[in-house]
């Protein structure tokens, strides 16, 4: 309950203080100030949860232990991308305190996408989740790239919002509740036609949000477009954030009669895996490369809906974690670079063999190779996909898939340490973000070692 | 504790050498190699001691919640492979002396790694502990290949990459359906052994082919083996040690600890295949070998057919085959690294890998034509060279086996032997006899350090040529 409070508190915050610090280094001090503050309150949150949980207006949220370590460990991963890229975000343009609070404002969006128990909840939170981010990939507004990405991400956002909200009638008309547990029990025992209209409208409707195959296609553009140091926050964080939700929908609402959607899902994950790994084999920037490899996470992700059980939860929790701080990771050094091409890392490993060893040991988390923690992330959620009976093939072509991705990731590690780039002066890094850069990855390595720390 | 530290010590000297820099990586990685050579001899005393079971654990709990644990065991092939390794990174460290590579601290640090993933390999008794070292193993050599070489080093390694990853993701896929219908659901070894001989025969199959393809590409087997001699041609001959004389192994090592024991039943229904391939193998291989002018290719080659010997010999599913493999594979660790050397000697002095440029060097450098021939003929197991007994019990083996082609494989891998004959006296005629080639004229003989690593091989091929006993005996440990 306390994040909920508090983030849209300090979201407020920071816009008044963007009226009287003129200065954005005042203004980055508070956002990373804010973001530690909101670390403290989900510490506590995490303290006195439950298992069983906490039931606030009419049971429509309820924070139990697993949403609020999820929302402790996002929360980690948001003061990671502050620490960053908070000089990033404040050179997008003038009003840099609107970013960072409207960046709050996205956490509270996922906050109650973790702790809902409402399907008006849900959507709340989900516009919550997408409104903010219609603004911030048009923040650069003198850039028509970035004006493009806000009106495509805006269109495709809305009309999936509607699919969404169409689905939820649908449910609400055939089970007569909101309540995810009477859906539950509900739907269970008597299962026609409607209600699955309106569960594979809102399957749609959540694949639009985390980019799944065939709803993916504004993913690359919007990335692309949207300037480089909001990117990550959308491609992970956010992205995540919806996973939580999607999950948390698909198996406490839905999970009793998941025979009636997983086929559908399977489909998806199958078109979404390799939509996403063989287009990105294509791409010639590296920030494109990483808007489809984002594509292809999700088809993993997407394994941890599919497979209905215990692992499956926890597993989306690592998941998000060990994708997110490598993705950070990467975005890291794309945006220290002037050229965006997979040309422009090369001799990246000479000139700048800090930001090249950080960015390599994330490129292999992303590519799944131990011990980094991507090797866990792709390991639970295909053990909680084979716990849950998958078929075989779907597993085995999974990985096939994991291999097309080493591919492409590889390719800039190529770039950095076995091509001789132009000596051109590049701008060294403050110790301090090397410390940041260090520590990422450190995390990243230390997480993979030891995924209990994570799983808890 | 002694498990661990071998694991850790070249883990923290290869981390320690990235950061230090000249030479003195070059001392850590030669006091890291002694270092684990002693390490393996304390386990073997734990191994052979009294009221030992042949076995020699260390066991802690890592992830509970799958059932992993960090459980480290050293049995008698475990031992032999760590002794390998240390004795080959060693006399590779050595020779090394008056040829350090470019950026030394990167050379030494990411083999010291690539050391400490392999030993991993070798110890561990967990099968995702394996698994990762597996592929911790894999990542080191992979930026060795692709720093030092030639000049399609980038590529052919990437090849060798991506093909074995593929290969370990699969089995990886298989790891985790046994892990899953384990009733324990654990990785360790006891329980992966009882969850496979439980499942049915047709399920061992597939599972066979998903673990046996990581394997076979490690091997390499033919067809798996495309990007063998691409990659040992590339890569710089001190990383090409790494590769050939340990790195091979695991897949060996692998299928003798965790493929067999595991599926049996699996293995069965394979295992004529699987001998038709190694035979394809050998006689493939040694073909190539006799035609290539290139000496890497050729050494390349010439692997290709010892590993396919030794693992049909493993599939003969006979003792005396099975140890001949497990021997064979601690004395092919040696001879091939003694080639290795002798051809980094040469292609350092002389500049060139092409045999129709090289030629006299018995007279210029008569040391190094010594070396060249004895390991030459160890290479093609002459009596009283350390590979003839292993490579006469594999064969006696394949002879034995139970399969109903058993005397054709058996004679199909015996014109090997002659076929190693032919290419490898050919090398040796092209190479150390007739006229001096212009460059071979000014070919300085072995240095100390040359000398000291090529002796000590030497030395290993006739004691263990003579005293084969030595290391039979050993494998009768906790059997």
């Amino acid at each position: 309950m306390g994040v909920i409070v508090a983030s849209a508190l300090i979201a407020v915050i920071l816009m008044f203080t963007g009226i009287i610090a003129r200065k954005s280094k005042v203004v980055r001090m508070v956002a990373v100030a804010g973001m530690v503050v909101l670390l403290g309150i989900a510490f506590y949150d995490l303290q006195i949860s439950s298992a069983e949980g906490l039931k606030r207006f009419n049971n429509m949220l309820v924070f139990n232990t697993y949403g609020a370590w999820f929302n402790f460990l996002i929360i980690a991963c948001g003061l990671m991308y502050f620490l960053l890229f908070n000089k990033q975000i404040a050179d997008v343009g003038k009003n840099d305190a609107e970013y960072f609070a409207l960046m709050f404002f996205i956490m509270t969006g996922i906050f109650m996408l973790s702790a809902y128990n409402h399907l008006l909840i849900l959507f709340l939170g989900i516009e919550i989740l997408s409104i903010p981010q219609y603004i911030l990939a048009g923040s650069d507004k003198e850039n028509l790239k970035s004006n493009e990405a806000s009106l495509k991400y805006f269109l495709m956002g809305a009309f999936s919002t509607g699919i969404l909200l169409m689905g939820i009638t649908l449910i609400y008309g055939s089970a007569g509740s909101f309540d995810i547990q009477s859906i539950s029990q509900v739907l269970q025992d008597d299962l026609s036609a409607l209600p699955i209209i309106g569960v594979l409208m809102i399957l749609i409707a959540f694949g639009f949000k985390v980019s799944a195959a065939p709803m993916h296609w504004w993913t690359a553009d919007v990335y692309d477009g949207t300037p480089t140091a909001i990117t990550p926050y959308m491609a992970t964080i956010v992205k995540v954030g919806a996973f939580v939700g999607f999950i948390r929908l698909f198996h406490f609402a839905f999970g009793s009669f998941s025979a009636s959607w997983s086929t559908a899902l399977a489909a998806i994950i199958v078109v979404t895996l390799l939509i996403g790994n063989v287009t990105a084999v294509y791409q010639q920037s590296v920030k494109r490369m990483m808007a489809y490899s984002s594509i292809a996470q999700a088809g993993f992700m997407l394994f941890a809906v599919y497979a209905v059980n215990d692992i499956a939860e926890k597993s989306i929790i690592y998941y998000a974690v060990a994708y997110t701080l490598a993705s950070l990771g990467v975005f890291a050094a794309i945006i220290r670079r002037d050229d965006y091409s997979f040309d422009g890392f090369k001799g990246l490993g000479k000139s700048n063999p800090v930001l090249a060893g950080t960015t390599t040991v994330c490129l292999l988390s992303l590519a799944g190779i131990p011990i980094t923690s991507g090797f866990f992330a792709k390991y639970f959620v295909l053990r909680a996909a084979m716990e849950a009976g998958t078929p075989i093939w779907l597993i085995v072509f999974a990985v096939l898939m994991a291999a097309i991705s080493v591919y492409y990731y590889f390719r800039v590690i190529r770039a950095m340490y076995f091509e001789d780039g132009p000596d051109e002066s590049v701008e060294p890094l403050s110790s301090t973000e090397k410390l940041f850069l260090v520590v990422n990855a450190a995390i990243v390595v230390l997480a993979g070692c030891f995924p209990s720390l994570i799983l808890h | 504790m002694i498990l661990v530290l071998l694991i850790l010590l070249p883990l923290l000297g290869g981390i320690a050498s990235l950061v230090l820099k000249g030479k003195n990586s070059w001392y850590i990685g030669i006091i890291v190699s002694i270092a684990v050579i002693l390490l393996s001899l304390l386990g073997y005393q734990e191994i052979s001691g009294e009221g030992s079971n042949g076995f020699f654990d260390f066991q802690q709990q890592w992830i509970p919640e799958i059932g992993a644990q960090f459980s480290l065991s050293m049995n008698n092939i475990g031992f032999l492979m760590c002794v390998m390794t240390g004795i080959v990174f060693l006399l590779n460290f050595l020779a090394l002396e008056n040829k350090i590579p470019e950026r030394a601290s990167r050379f030494f640090g990411l083999s010291l790694l690539a050391m400490s993933g392999l030993l991993g390999v070798f110890l561990a008794k967990d099968a995702l502990l394996f698994y990762i070292f597996w592929e911790l193993a894999l990542i080191p050599v992979y930026f060795l290949c692709s720093m030092y070489g030639g000049e399609n080093r980038v590529k052919a390694s990437f090849k060798f990459f991506i093909y074995t990853f593929i290969g370990s993701l699969l089995m990886l896929v298989a790891i985790l359906y046994i892990h899953q219908a384990s009733n324990v659901h654990s990785f360790a070894w006891a329980d992966f052994v009882e969850a496979g001989s439980m499942l049915p025969q047709s399920t061992q199959c597939w599972l066979f082919a998903g673990f046996f393809i990581a394997f076979a590409i490690k091997m390499p087997i033919f067809p798996f083996h495309t990007w063998q001699p691409d990659t040992y041609e590339q890569s710089a001959t001190p990383v090409t040690v790494i590769l050939s004389a340990v790195m091979v192994k695991m897949g060996l090592f692998a299928v003798l600890v965790w493929l067999l024991p595991v599926l049996d039943a699996g293995a069965i229904c394979w295992s004529n295949w699987v001998l038709l391939l190694c035979v394809i193998s050998i006689i493939y291989a040694s073909l190539m070998a006799l035609v290539q002018t290139n000496i890497k290719r050729l050494a390349a080659y010439s692997s290709v057919a010892h590993i396919g010997l030794m693992c049909a010999a493993i599939f003969s599913y006979t003792t005396i085959g099975r140890e001949g493999a497990m021997l064979q594979m601690f004395n092919h660790g040696i001879n091939i690294l003694g080639m290795w050397l002798l051809v980094h000697i040469i292609e350092h002095r002389l500049g060139t890998q092409d045999m129709r440029k090289m030629g006299g060097l018995a007279k210029t450098a008569p040391v190094f034509a010594i070396a060249l021939v004895l390991i030459s003929l160890a290479n093609i197991a002459l009596p009283l060279t350390n590979s003839f007994a292993p490579e006469f019990m594999m064969l006696n083996g394949l002879f034995n086996s139970e399969s109903q082609f058993a005397i054709y494989f058996a004679i199909f891998a015996g014109l090997a032997v002659i076929l190693g004959a032919i290419y490898t006296l050919n090398m040796i005629q092209r190479v150390a006899l007739g006229p001096e080639s212009e460059a071979s004229a000014q070919f300085a003989d072995l240095s100390w350090n040359e000398r000291i690593a090529l002796f000590a091989i030497m030395a290993i091929i006739l004691v263990l040529g003579f005293c084969p006993g030595l290391l039979i005996n050993l494998l009768k440990l906790g059997a």
